[in-house]
């Protein structure tokens, strides 16, 4: 047999029909669905008269609407139109009989923090949803990806995917990472190094030894942002830190069926020498924390750098730096760490999860807040529930922080959770586009510990002077 | 769906790079259950302020542009989130056509499922029909599926590349999910193996 790639075994594994030009029905073994991106599909099903061809693998969960604050089980705190979206989720779980976590519900929160943590997101599973941000669940060695409205209704519908094979690509990230610099930081200086669409038409493996010592929120953390390189999937290969997670979750296969299941993840790698069609390789320990100063992903600076000027790129780039830097805001030669910041956003399916709140909870220990608005969301119920029992939240309320609930808040805005006109944000989310936050709202992508760290100071931060 | 033959109509050129779907349709307009009505809101946050007054600097707000069919713009266009009421919003405005050197992987098959023709072409030809865009209303340029060129109103051709069945369906506005649904003894053929190949899923 020809050597493959994780990616060309999961694909291979999971080709229900491939016509002559190479056009392929590829089985979809987890739908994920959300209330913003799934109505349209719902009514489509209706119009036809058609049913969820496989509802016990379609699971839905309302997040990028609904309210975060603590009074939000009264209604009022909802507009009518998210009201809505929310209510038509409820109405289309219920009647095409899907698996449902209601706003209501513990379990409820971001839908890519959920899929992990009930179990239902496995290794060698493709999963889609109608999210970009799916590649999240590639830290699983499950092809993961992101999908349109169309497509939703398709899966719906047949549980297959119309697709081409993508192609292949390696992004070795070598040795260890220095003290201070984390999964977000990888990810964004990867981003940094290919650009926004260095990865498209590709589905990346991320491997090497600093990918390998991440836990499995960290693995998330870097699948998570690829599709801000480009690339609608990212994969990293399961290994026992991935057994040990899913283990005894609950939607984990148990018993016997868990042995055959770990048998075959164990075989879910790459193969010595298969083929690549394009090699990235970084060295860890060149890696620092790093932050965004543009409206790109991909205007990544180390945090020790200045504000680059638009002479610094070259063709269309030129243009689209200099419009970001009006934006933004912000004068070439700026030390970034001189860069004052309002507010301080913590969570997404980026850096909502436990992992994050406790590095954020380490810069934060008896520590005050210097910035207008500091604003901390868990991923899920389920996370908030343990950040309260390992005390980060006393210590996140205490240092001045909202200690909110679950859901996708100030990623994306959608909910009231919002930046005004030129507010300045450090935010622990993927997305710094021109009004992403909020109307005007100028954002920073940072980790967790350097969010933190610039509530404290008020200012862009390098988290390695607080540690 | 519609279908999607050819085209003459006017260009609207956005020489600018990675425009992202939170631009073409900010998230305040997503909270919609319908497909349509979008194109008023399209690119909003560059075409309007917040009073809802036009941005006289913005293209399609320019006498020449406002029934643009095709859009000329900078590289990787619609990228960021997978969202579709960014083709949604597209289309709705009036546009059928989007030209640039590269799109986001997820808007460029969004578009396919609504009747939208993305066309991807070298840098050197793109800087051609965004000079031919900017002569404004009377520069007229053809998009030919069938025949994969774009002409510009000077008469210069350029052959683009499409994969043949998201062509044949464009061409024929053919549902998707009907078609993939003659295949259910494929699919349910599969089912049976993995279930029992892969029982835990």
């Amino acid at each position: 047999m020809s050597p493959k790639t994780l990616y060309d075994k999961i694909w291979d594994a999971h080709v229900a029909h491939e016509a002559e030009d190479g056009t392929c029905l590829l089985y979809i073994d987890r739908h994920l669905v959300h209330e913003v991106t799934s109505p349209q599909a719902f009514e489509g099903l209706r119009m036809a008269g058609r049913m969820v061809h496989a509802p016990d693998k379609t699971i839905a969960v309302p997040d990028h609407n609904v309210p975060t604050t603590l009074d939000r089980a009264n209604a009022a705190t909802m507009t009518e139109d998210s009201r809505i979206q929310v209510d038509a989720l409820d109405k289309n779980a219920k009647d095409f009989g899907i698996h449902y976590y209601p706003v209501s519900d513990i379990r409820q929160g971001i839908v890519h923090i959920v899929g992990p943590e009930q179990g239902w997101t496995l290794p060698g599973m493709t999963v889609v949803c109608g999210d970009s941000h799916t590649a999240t669940h590639g830290a699983f060695g499950a092809l993961a990806h992101g999908i349109g409205t169309s497509e939703v209704e398709h899966v719906l519908a047949t549980q297959t995917l119309i697709q081409r094979k993508g192609k292949n690509m390696k992004v070795e990230v070598t040795g260890k990472l220095a003290p201070g610099v984390t999964a977000k930081d990888i990810t964004l200086s990867v981003i940094g190094k290919t650009g926004t669409a260095g990865g498209t038409g590709y589905v990346i493996e991320y491997c090497g030894e600093a990918i390998r010592d991440l836990s499995m929120e960290g693995r998330m953390t870097v699948c998570n942002m690829a599709i801000e390189g480009g690339a609608r999937a990212g994969l990293i290969a399961p290994d026992d830190k991935t057994f040990a997670y899913c283990k005894g979750r609950p939607h984990a296969p148990k018993g016997a069926q868990w042995e055959a299941a770990e048998a075959w993840w164990k075989t879910l790698y790459s193969d010595d020498d298969a083929h690549w069609d394009k090699v990235i390789t970084i060295k860890g320990e060149d890696i620092a924390p790093v932050v965004t100063w543009g409206t790109s992903p991909e205007d990544v600076l180390p945090i020790t750098a200045n504000v680059p000027s638009a002479d610094d790129f070259e063709g269309g780039k030129v243009g689209a730096a200099q419009r970001s830097l009006d934006y933004m805001g912000l004068t070439p030669g700026t030390p970034l760490t001189e860069i004052e910041i309002d507010t301080v956003f913590i969570g997404s399916c980026t850096n909502g999860r436990i992992e994050d709140l406790r590095a954020a909870a380490e810069i934060l220990k008896g520590k005050k807040v210097k910035v207008k608005r500091a604003m901390i969301v868990p991923g899920s119920g389920l996370v908030r529930a343990q950040a309260e029992e390992e005390g980060l939240a006393d210590i996140f309320r205490e240092a001045g922080f909202e200690w909110r609930l679950a859901g996708c808040s100030m990623c994306l805005a959608m909910n009231p959770d919002q930046l005004s006109e030129g507010e300045r944000c450090a935010s622990t989310s993927n997305r710094n586009f021109e009004g992403r936050q909020g109307y005007k709202g100028r954002t920073h992508l940072v980790s967790p510990g350097m969010a933190a760290a610039a509530a404290i100071t008020g200012k862009l931060t390098d988290v390695r002077e607080m540690m | 769906m519609d279908k999607f033959e050819t085209l003459t109509g006017i260009a609207a050129p956005m020489p600018l790079v990675n425009i992202d779907t939170d631009m073409i349709i900010p998230k305040q307009f997503l909270k919609t259950i319908k497909r349509s009505g979008l194109g008023v809101n399209l690119f909003d946050e560059m075409r309007f302020d917040r009073e809802g007054n036009e941005n006289p600097d913005f293209v399609l707000n320019k006498d020449a542009y406002r029934d643009a069919e095709i859009l000329v713009a900078g590289e990787n266009f619609g990228c960021g989130s997978s969202r579709e009421h960014a083709p949604w919003a597209i289309k709705d405005f009036g546009i059928r056509c989007v030209i640039s050197t590269s799109f986001a992987d997820i808007f460029y098959n969004n578009c396919f499922k609504n009747g939208i023709l993305p066309v991807a072409l070298p840098v050197q030809a793109v800087d051609v029909l965004m000079k031919d865009a900017e002569k404004g209303a009377n520069a007229r340029m053809t998009v030919d599926l069938d025949a994969q060129t774009v002409t510009t109103s000077d008469g210069e051709v350029f052959s683009f590349e499409v994969d043949a069945f998201k062509k044949h369906c464009l061409m024929e506005g053919l549902d998707d999910i009907g078609l993939t649904m003659a295949k259910a003894d494929s699919i349910k053929s599969f089912e049976t193996q993995a279930a029992q190949a892969r029982p835990w899923v």
